[in-house]
């Protein structure tokens, strides 16, 4: 039985990043993906990463402080304070480390690391390469694991995690090449398995973000917490909703609607394009709702005064883009945009080490909540947030597994494989005749509609009956498709499974929530209320749907003010 | 009407491979990667091929589209008069359908020392790097790694010791880098029968790079470094 001390869950930057602090601490660690690392979604991210590095002549005299005080302040007050205030100190460490790497990023005059503006944030303190930061970083951690010599294995599918009475110890996965189903022991396993965006079907993120990372856990009675903020990404090409970086309006993009007016003057006067996400694409959404867009759908993203010199130098990945995708060059043209379900700001409940409430299981990056970015999440904090946390979740799991035995749990792994096991031929015998990619694609369609920018208790407690129904086509699905060797359908049914049972979260998590707060914006309660919801939401499943209960928010140095831009 | 050809091989029943034909009406703006998805949920979910980021910068689904290697996410079906021809990436053994076996080609990018072997101690803050000196590596840092031109080139075909474009540029990567201190060993490691001098300056990895990379400069420059310093 294949064993290793920590077994990490996801080859993107949180999981590589706690990899490489696990070997550095010299803990035999394996890292299992259902992908190569490269192809993570972490490659996607193109704007930057944030640290108070004072490069930038405009930000001499930034200071970690500043920046954790704007991420406190982006959470609208959710973030348990201790975490944002950790992950700003550690940010100038965690970057230099990365750039010792090899990691190219883009330069000074003075040959330091560039710094760009990025909204929400009093400083240019967005380090970048170019606008394909997410891809070069994640090269050059994977680069590490190669020199590191750090097992992986690629192309396995997690599937469910295995217990010992209270404990984690292990997981079972899906071998795509062979189509074996084994059991991994471990101490200590790690999920970084990112966000869950593809529940939604306006989505910024891959086709394989889906719910199913934060859904494993959430099955074997690991809570989710504040699944209900989801944030929603000002800009994304439309249709196909492919991301254009938060760094073209730090490199000096506008926003104009059909009348030709720049219409953030509405909504964030003094920061105008670089409000804060949640801020700027309600404001997008508005003036399409009210029949200002373009095509009652999207809004335009103006690049042109930038000058092709600028464009070609800072933004040639979204030129790219928009050249590959929809034939239009934006030296010429603006960029037809609308907001896009972008990130997760809740995901498996950990304290400030990415320790859940289920000993020896880990998490970090998007798909856990520690919390850094309470309702709101700081363009440029996702990929720091990877990089801090994965570090520490993988120096903490290492401190864990320090005394414990070098065996698997054999009787518990066998048990779980051979549930899993049963559960699998369940689905290859079904006799429904449900498409499970039908259900998926209804799911797709009506979250943005009852649990986008704009929310109700309406919109909500219909959408909750919606998912209920879902669940119950789901239960007569046709028979999965046989065949070995990447069966990519029985994967997929999985995922599925996944997407319902943690939109069903979201939903119930958001009705419950009478306020707004960050990306949680309703109509019905239009204001932040600190006496009654200031707490952080957990989710517990069971077979009937999610158990709600709540827990304290932690204010340390700052108290809660009215968010203003 | 469109029309996708597809090469499928199903290890479990199939000897050989062959062909299938799938007709659907897709929408106009269809990508092929999106008509690929569209067979697979609707019409036969045995259909195996990679995808991920479905915006050209993951790598995944790099195959052989009418006749040349290419990302099927950033193809468009109209752009190919709606009739598409889909193989796997070759030169690599197929697993099922359009997933071929990727070790063959991860095995060469390792061999290459694909990290940053540093030249001195690091600084307390970052190296320093002047803009113009990170410009030089602007040509070879954005490869995704997708193995197109591993699968277009036909040296590969005959000599699988052949370290191939995508491992050969990510050595000059680090040659090229100032923060780098390990340039004599990387480029004796490449200078040899299986490495630069093997390629046979064809092109093809140049014409099919969906990033518009040039792996057959990179390695004329290897040659060039190995034999005039």
């Amino acid at each position: 039985m294949i064993f290793h001390d920590i077994l990490i869950v996801g080859g993107g930057l949180a999981g590589l990043r706690a990899a490489i602090a696990a070997a550095e601490k010299k803990v035999d660690v394996g890292i299992v993906t259902k992908l190569y690392p490269p192809r993570s979604h972490s490659g996607q991210a193109q704007g930057g990463i944030n640290a108070a590095l004072a490069n930038n002549p405009k930000a001499h005299d930034d200071t970690p402080e500043k920046h954790g005080f704007d991420t406190v302040k982006g959470s609208d007050y959710l973030a348990d304070q201790e975490a944002p205030i950790f992950m700003t100190q550690q940010a100038p460490e965690a970057i230099f480390e990365i750039e010792h790497w090899g990691c190219p990023f883009s330069r000074t005059e003075e040959g330091k690391i560039a710094q760009r503006p990025f909204g929400g944030a009093g400083y240019p303190r967005t380090c970048y390469g170019i606008d394909k930061t997410g891809h070069y970083i994640l090269q050059t951690l994977f680069e590490q694991t190669i020199k590191h010599n750090i097992k992986t294995y690629n192309e396995w599918v997690v599937i469910a995690l295995a217990k010992d009475m209270d404990t984690c110890c292990g997981v079972i996965a899906l071998n795509m090449h062979s189509g074996e189903l084994q059991a991994i022991g471990a101490n200590a396993v790690i999920f970084a398995t990112g966000g869950s965006g593809r529940m939604y079907g306006n989505s910024t993120n891959a086709l394989t973000s889906t719910a199913f990372g934060v859904a494993i856990p959430y099955w074997a009675g690991v809570p989710l917490k504040d699944m209900e903020f989801v944030q929603f990404h000002p800009t994304s090409l439309y249709p196909s909703n492919i991301l254009m970086t938060e760094g073209c309006r730090g490199e000096g993009g506008i926003l104009v609607n059909k009348d030709g007016d720049r219409f953030m003057n509405k909504y964030a006067p003094k920061a105008m394009e670089l409000g804060p996400r949640d801020i700027v694409a309600r404001g997008i959404m508005t003036e399409i709702i009210e029949g200002r867009g373009f095509e009652d759908s999207y809004v335009y993203l103006d690049l042109r005064h930038l000058g092709k010199a600028k464009i070609m130098e800072r933004l040639p990945g979204i030129r790219e883009i928009t050249l590959d995708f929809i034939g239009l060059d934006p030296i010429e043209e603006p960029i037809p945009i609308q907001p896009g379900t972008h990130y997760c700001m809740g995901g498996i409940d950990t304290n400030i080490d990415g320790a859940s409430p289920l000993k020896g299981f880990y998490a970090a990056g998007e798909c856990a909540c520690v919390s850094v970015h309470g309702a709101n999440r700081l363009g440029g904090n996702s990929l720091l947030e990877t990089v801090v946390f994965g570090k520490r979740a993988g120096a903490s799991a290492a401190e864990y597994v320090k005394d414990k035995s070098k065996q698997p749990k054999t009787n518990a792994l066998k048990r779980a494989l051979k549930r899993e096991e049963e559960n699998l031929s369940q689905m290859l015998v079904s006799n429904g005749n449900e498409n499970p990619y039908t259900i998926n694609a209804e799911l797709k369609n009506l979250m943005p509609l009852r649990a986008g920018l704009f929310r109700d208790e309406k919109l909500m407690s219909d959408g909750l009956e919606e998912i209920k129904a879902l669940k119950e086509r789901f239960r007569k699905i046709r028979p999965v498709a046989s065949g070995s060797s990447f069966n990519f359908d029985k994967i997929w049914v999985l995922e599925i499974k996944g997407n319902l049972d943690v939109a069903e979260a979201v939903m119930a998590g958001g009705l419950a929530r009478k306020e707004s707060r960050g990306g949680h914006y309703r109509r019905d309660f239009d204001k932040r209320d600190d006496k009654n919801f200031l707490k952080h939401t957990l989710a517990t499943y069971t077979p009937e749907g999610p158990k709600l209960s709540y827990s304290k928010v932690q204010i340390t140095k700052y108290q809660p003010v009215e968010r203003k831009y | 009407m469109t029309e996708f050809r597809i090469l499928r091989y199903d290890p479990d029943n199939d000897k050989e491979p062959h062909f299938q034909i799938y007709t659907f009406d897709g929408p106009k703006g269809m990508t092929v990667l999106e008509g690929l998805i569209h067979i697979f949920e609707n019409i036969d979910s045995t259909l195996a091929f990679r995808s991920m980021c479905r915006a050209a910068v993951c790598g995944s689904c790099a195959m052989h589209i009418n006749g040349l290697y290419n990302l099927a996410c950033r193809t468009q079906i109209d752009k190919l008069g709606g009739k598409v021809t889909l193989r796997p990436l070759a030169h690599l053994p197929i697993i099922k359908d359009l997933v071929v076996d990727l070790e063959p080609f991860f095995e060469q990018y390792k061999k290459v020392m694909p990290y940053l072997i540093p030249k001195e101690d690091p600084p307390e803050k970052e190296y320093l790097q002047s803009e113009k000196e990170r410009k030089k590596l602007d040509p070879w840092v954005d490869c995704i790694l997708c193995a197109a031109c591993y699968g277009s080139c036909p040296v590969e075909a005959t000599d699988p010791e052949y370290l191939g474009p995508a491992a050969l540029m990510k050595a000059l990567r680090f040659i090229d880098d100032t923060r780098d201190g390990n340039a004599k060993e990387r480029l004796a490691f490449v200078a040899t029968d299986f490495g630069v001098f093997r390629c046979h300056t064809i092109f093809n990895c140049q014409k099919v790079c969906p990033k518009t990379l040039d792996p057959t400069k990179a390695i004329a420059k290897l040659k060039m470094k190995a034999l005039f310093g």
